[in-house]
């Protein structure tokens, strides 16, 4: 042995266990990634695109395969830095049937030649070389290593049970996604502008996210959330550590989620990106932030939720009220929707914040309705900015309001679509958005955050307005001369539409077997 | 406090060596002028005079950093490994050919799509 090291006393050292079998989701998304990235570096780029997709979804699909055969499992891995439970389970399979559709959607060249992403990612926008590069016609496929990069951050974000573990995932997922908002083929500057925004406030949102893993450790002595909860019930040392960390580390997790007032990049960022990454963003991004947020607040800190419900409460308004009253001024789409994903990040902590919640089943109620509403939510959301990609005129896709009026002239489906998920997303009976909006409301009551209920029905009615103006805008408007046409798209985009119009529907009118999978995924393991 | 002293041995010999080695390659080295002992040692772009708004360098440095920060880093977990080699058995070697396999992956991917080539 070394000399040096034989001096002091041996340190104790534990060879971890890693137990494959329960983190297979993980490692076939990251496995597939890794694959992917030798496919780009050894495979000629006549073939690149077909192998990407199908390694893609078939990769995607088998951990789906994989989380449903560990349904059940509710065990603390990898030395405590993992919890594979039924939120864990849940919330990744949500993530994983999303980010099928949103590759799906990412992967569609037929709308635009060469695909929704630029040929030329180094190029400066507007100079030869780009239309040197982008007369070739070559189609971006380094994307699909890197949302799948990203999914596997996601799949780990809600499954971390300490928080460095989760730091890693936070940086796993944000890293791609940062890269994936600068590669839109049209508006490359716009593009450009939104990855930038979103890279140095995910950066510093990040920092503050780490300063607050620093103090929760200072606290308590371990970054382990179980560890966590064990000092926070003894009431061990500095109490002013402990809520200086856990406020840190909640505007790192609500900047995630796009929560006021930490929301300020959603609608730039929403809108500069290339739409099919907008809806895997807004859709799988807020899916695997929630669930972070949910375990860090119900496992680690659950036992001072007096101290900070107040806080939950105040963010929880603001973002209805903002989210709500701002999307009416919008004249984008997508900026439209981006308002409109802050709003529902705000119904969704309503049921966060009901902690006491507790059914006789033993459900817990604030988890469970955030799970049902994070899985209708996505569904509609992603489906949503799908169809936003097929109205389209000369300069791409047709965003501004003004230019969707009459379309129902136009294409009576689009438009029909386009309404039964704005009807979801304000909230009308049978349709998801509806029973998703029952449960979190219906749980907060529970949990005596009436006030909050109050607040959200009220916004919910605003919401309603400019959900609805859009919709009087696409029946009874009279479509302009030279307005967008809608572009027949591949079975890739179709799918993604019809899958999110399906979800919708069917959570709407059936929800009882998504409500009771939500209510038996439940209870962390601690 | 004991435990310390290899520490500071290890300290004086590396000093001593570092101050031999200059000295002795003063007195008994040839001296014969050459620019390039002027310039910045090791390599990349000049750091003085500063060009006017601070200029352009090309964007391959950064490449080249970044492929050094990936295997830095390989080194910074190739260190543990090796000290608790004797613990880790069979699963830490496992890990560990994981771990440079993927980084293996890296840079096969450079290497095709020219990250070496500096031209």
């Amino acid at each position: 042995m070394n000399p040096v090291l034989a001096v002091g006393p041996a340190l104790p050292f534990h060879a971890p266990n890693v137990e494959y079998s329960d983190l297979l989701p993980m490692l076939i998304v990251l496995g597939v990634a890794v694959v992917g990235v030798l496919v780009e570096a050894f495979m000629g780029r006549r073939y690149r695109f077909e192998v990407q997709l199908v390694l893609a979804v078939a990769g995607l699909l088998a951990a789906f395969v994989s989380v449903v055969s560990l349904a059940g499992t509710n065990k603390v891995l990898v030395g405590g830095a993992v919890a594979i439970d039924g939120p864990a389970l849940f919330l990744q399979g949500t993530i994983l049937l999303l980010a099928t559709l949103g590759v799906l959607s990412s992967a569609e060249r037929s709308l635009d030649t060469g695909g929704v992403f630029t040929s030329a990612g180094s190029a400066i926008p507007g100079s030869e070389h780009e239309r040197l590069l982008t007369a070739t016609g070559v189609v971006q496929t380094e994307v699909f290593p890197l949302m799948m990069f990203a999914i596997g951050g996601m799949l780990l974000f809600p499954a971390s049970n300490d928080l460095l573990t989760m730091f890693v995932a936070l940086e796993v997922l944000s890293l791609p996604l940062y890269l994936l908002c600068g590669l839109a083929r049209r508006r490359r500057l716009l593009s450009q502008e939104a990855s930038m925004k979103y890279f140095l406030l995910g950066a510093f949102s990040s920092a503050f996210f780490l300063y607050g893993v620093a103090l929760l450790y200072g606290y308590a002595g371990t970054v382990r959330l179980s560890g966590i909860a064990t000092a926070v019930s003894s009431n061990a040392s500095s109490e002013s550590l402990l809520l200086m960390g856990t406020a840190l580390v909640a505007v790192g997790l609500l900047f995630k989620i796009g929560a006021v007032p930490f929301h300020s990049w959603t609608p730039d960022v929403y809108q500069g990106a290339p739409t099919p990454i907008t809806g895997f963003m807004a859709a799988c991004t807020k899916v695997a932030a929630f669930g972070a947020l949910l375990r860090v607040f119900y496992v680690g800190v659950g036992g001072m939720a007096w101290d900070w419900q107040p806080m939950m409460w105040a963010v929880a308004i603001l973002t209805m009220v903002i989210g709500s009253v701002v999307a009416i001024t919008q004249t984008d789409v997508k900026r439209m929707l981006a308002y409109s994903s802050i709003a529902h990040a705000g119904f969704v902590l309503t049921g966060l914040v009901a902690t006491g919640a507790v059914a006789k089943s033993g459900e817990i109620l604030g988890v469970s309705s955030v799970l049902f509403y994070l899985v209708a939510y996505g569904f509609t959301t992603i489906g949503a900015f799908a169809l936003v990609t097929v109205v389209r005129d000369a300069g791409g896709e047709a965003t501004h309001l003004s230019q969707w009026a009459g379309l129902a002239q136009r294409s009576p489906l689009v438009a029909w679509t386009f309404t039964l998920f704005l009807a979801a997303f304000a909230g009308i009976p049978l349709t998801s958005g509806f029973t998703g909006k029952f449960a979190v409301f219906s749980a907060a009551i529970a949990g005596d955050a009436t006030p909050l209920v109050v607040v959200g029905v009220v916004m919910s009615a605003v919401a309603a307005f400019f959900y609805f103006r859009v919709v009087v805008l696409m029946f009874f408007s009279a479509p302009a001369l030279d307005g967008p046409t809608v572009a027949v798209p591949s079975a890739l985009t179709t799918v993604t539409i019809a899958m999110g119009a399906l979800v919708t529907v069917v959570l709407g009118v059936w929800p009882s077997q998504v409500l009771d999978l939500a209510g038996q995924a439940s209870i962390f393991v601690r | 406090m004991t435990a310390y002293v290899p520490i500071i041995v290890l300290g004086a010999i590396a000093l001593g060596f570092a101050m031999f080695s200059i000295v002795a390659g003063a007195l008994t080295g040839p001296r014969r002028y050459n620019r390039a002992k002027l310039d910045a040692y090791e390599c990349g772009i000049e750091p003085t005079p500063q060009p006017v708004g601070g200029g352009r360098f090309p964007v391959k440095y950064y490449l080249t950093a970044m492929l050094f920060i990936i295997f830095d880093i390989e080194i910074v977990f190739l260190y543990p490994w090796a000290v608790y080699f004797d613990s880790l058995r069979i699963f830490g070697l496992v890990e560990m050919v994981l771990f440079i396999a993927t980084l293996l992956v890296v840079y096969a991917y450079v290497w095709r799509r020219g990250g070496l080539d500096w031209d």
